[in-house]
């Protein structure tokens, strides 16, 4: 063990040099110093660590998580991570009280839980990345239907929802799908049944963008009863599935052969992608209360940007800015840096992975500072 | 929850034996009785202590005010009743749904097995009803909501068409996530224990009582019913209120099947109508911290007191009707 933490003060050492480095070349170069930090720092310098470091939180992440675990030890072999899907709110409890050294949340902190990480982390703060970006598809089963997309605008998919559009050939979706023949089949909404971020962050598109046509507040619970229903993201797809004529949301990697629908974004239809996920978390500023460690987005979701895709889910990983264990800080630092690098984030992309949106050189750069400056307390 | 067991023929013969002799079986006998009198009363204490931890952790909910209640996201009620009444109806709902629909198919094959059936067809079968209990629920889950549910929407539309007159057939939307698909995947699966305790106890029927009603002329069926059903009559009360027991607490099929919802509706093919005590739990706990988690297990608390009321029920028809039951 002591000489694992020799090794480890070492690398310490080496990092500290290394961001001191990477922030006089930053200002020189901006973005391409990015990438070189990032494959500086998950080189071969990793392969020295070990530890072991828990994780929970979101089951959004899940998938993502899986991907970046197993492709996480082939570079660091000795470091070991594990993630527990157990729910943003689980995760950001367990995380306070000390029982994990990271989350997953698809929510960011809010103020008392802010206060209790100052405890958690020794005196410390919590850090909050956007690292994981996930277009929601709005997802339909309509068989006969062989168009790509069906052409929806926000208010057009609130009234589906809220029961006021009933059949696929109202003249309101016909009048945005023209040369598409649409049959006389009803619609069933789906929603889900449990409480669940894709809900909530679906509600908020439509409360946002929908300009009044949908009349509930944005939750993670779907206020509409009454409702077909599936429990969590697979219950949702098999429900949609299980009926022609069905309409709901899910997670977009999830989608499989049902057709989706492309949003109305300005004067065009956006169908869902991961460029266009990440280009709207680009083009929204950052909420009230972040800062540099607290990288919290609040998404625009009428945002006009030219090929955004406003209905993206993003999920941030939680950690502490200190830690009390050496080996600690060291194995949070490089598993935090692998998600984040080019490497880390094209592994989630991979549709048998979780299809995820991968975060863009900017904020990348804005990522790797905030790790680079978690310590070991003391 | 308490368990009854099928009636007995004849008490125990060690019954009506004086305590002094018992004791005089030495220190083996001694030990024995310590560790049956200690079993028993474990479970006394496995009760006791369930509840307690139930009362205890549902206790900051039960006495929260109507404002901190509503601060639950999914909590539509200001008071704990008004929250837990849907459920509970939509638990008692689908349980006596299931219970409709699997007690007399029960009964029907206990009676096959025990009198009709050849012998060696009678046993493999009693294998294979076995066989049925022994099937995880998520496993009825997934075929209940893979396979049962696009099975039945014809017959589900039928009904909705031919038959919506009657309320309790209006409405049905596609996919067959509705309570009544719930209420038969819970009667599949309350099926095998129902009937392994009816053929036990219809086994069990005296066989000087079968003989006689055949030598007076019964038919078969005439000898059944007057031989073997009323003997056999508490025992499938009983097995029924196993059966309901366990259709009461099934969690992962109703999860899986049911789209759920918190009404007091007869609505039997409509989706989002009712949802089950266990599977709510199941559903919210995942994503539920503080005053949330304490509501969700007060739920549990009223699931647990039902299912003691329903076997305390059980238990005194029994002992109303054992009279006639010819058990004794």
């Amino acid at each position: 063990m002591g000489k694992t933490v020799k090794r480890v003060n070492n690398r310490s050492l080496a990092s500290i040099v290394l961001a001191g480095a990477l922030a006089v070349s930053l200002a020189a170069c901006g973005e391409d110093a990015t990438t070189d930090a990032a494959t500086a720092a998950g080189g071969d310098e990793m392969s020295d660590l070990s530890g072991s470091i828990a994780g929970a939180g979101a089951s959004s992440q899940e998938k993502a998580m899986g991907g970046w675990m197993a492709t996480f030890a082939s570079v660091a072999p000795d470091v070991t991570v594990t993630y527990e899907s157990i729910g943003s709110g689980g995760g950001r409890e367990q995380f306070l009280a000390g029982g994990v050294q990271f989350a997953g949340s698809d929510a960011a902190l809010d103020e008392e839980e802010l206060e209790a990480a100052v405890e958690r982390c020794y005196g410390g703060e919590a850090i909050e990345l956007p690292l994981y970006i996930s277009p929601i598809a709005v997802v339909y089963n309509l068989p006969g239907v062989d168009a790509d997309n069906i052409n929806m605008s926000a208010e057009t998919i609130a009234k589906i929802f809220n029961g006021d559009i009933t059949v696929w050939n109202d003249p309101a979706i016909a009048a945005e799908n023209e040369g598409v023949e649409l049959p006389d089949t009803a619609i069933v909404p789906v929603n889900r049944s449990d409480e669940s971020g894709t809900t909530e962050n679906f509600t908020e598109y439509l409360e946002a963008a929908a300009g009044g046509a949908w009349p509930h507040e944005a939750s993670g619970d779907w206020p509409i009863s009454g409702t077909q229903s599936g429990n969590g993201t697979s219950g949702l797809i098999d429900t949609v599935t299980g009926a022609e004529g069905s309409i709901g949301y899910a997670d977009a990697s999830r989608a499989g052969d049902l057709g989706t629908v492309a949003l109305k974004v300005g004067e065009e239809y956006v169908p869902f992608s991961a460029e266009a996920a990440a280009a709207v978390v680009d083009a929204s500023p950052r909420a009230e209360g972040a800062t540099d460690k607290r990288l919290v987005v609040e998404l625009d979701r009428e945002t006009t940007a030219e090929g955004a895709y406003p209905l993206v889910l993003i999920s941030y990983s939680v950690a502490c800015s200190q830690y009390e264990d050496e080996a600690q800080t060291e194995a949070v630092k490089a598993f935090l840096t692998y998600v984040a690098s080019e490497e880390g984030q094209e592994v989630a992309e991979a549709a048998d992975v979780a299809g995820s949106a991968p975060i863009s050189d900017d904020l990348r750069t804005e990522v790797q500072a905030a790790i680079d400056s978690i310590t070991t307390v003391g | 929850m308490a368990v009854l067991s099928p009636p007995k023929v004849g008490g125990r013969p060690d019954q009506q034996e004086p305590r002094a002799r018992r004791s005089k079986g030495g220190l083996a006998g001694r030990l024995f009785e310590y560790l049956s009198v200690g079993a028993g009363l474990l479970i006394l204490v496995t009760l006791a202590a369930v509840a307690g931890f139930l009362v205890l952790r549902a206790w900051p909910a039960l006495t929260a005010s109507p404002e901190e209640l509503q601060e639950i996201s999914w909590f539509g009620s200001s008071t704990f009743l008004g929250y837990v009444g849907p459920l509970i109806f939509g638990t008692l709902l689908a349980s006596l749904l299931a219970l409709l629909i699997a007690v007399p198919l029960a009964v029907g094959i206990a009676l096959f097995i025990s009198h009709y059936a050849p012998r060696r067809l009678a046993q493999s079968l009693g294998y294979v009803i076995d066989l049925l209990a022994a099937i995880p629920s998520v496993v009825y889950g997934l075929w209940g909501a893979l396979w049962l549910a696009p099975t039945l929407d014809p017959a589900f539309r039928w009904m909705t068409d031919f038959l919506g007159w009657i309320p309790l057939f209006e409405g049905y939307q596609p996919p067959a996530k509705n309570v009544l698909t719930a209420s038969i995947v819970l009667a599949v699966m309350i099926l095998p224990i129902i009937t392994a305790v009816a053929r036990e106890v219809f086994l069990q029927a005296p066989r000087l009582h079968e003989e006689a009603a055949l030598a007076l002329g019964a038919t078969r069926w005439e000898m059944v019913r007057m031989a073997v059903l009323p003997f056999g009559r508490s025992g499938v009360i009983s097995a029924s209120m196993l059966g309901l027991g366990r259709a009461l607490g099934e969690t992962m099929a109703v999860l899986m099947i049911l789209s759920p919802g918190f009404l007091y509706s007869f609505f039997l093919l409509k989706p989002g109508q009712h949802q089950s005590i266990a599977a709510n739990i199941a559903s919210k706990f995942p994503e539920a911290s503080g005053l949330s988690v304490s509501a969700l297990i007060a739920t549990g608390l009223a699931l647990f007191v039902i299912t003691l009321a329903v076997n305390m029920f059980a238990r005194w028809i029994i002992s109303r009707r054992s009279e006639f039951s010819g058990a004794n």
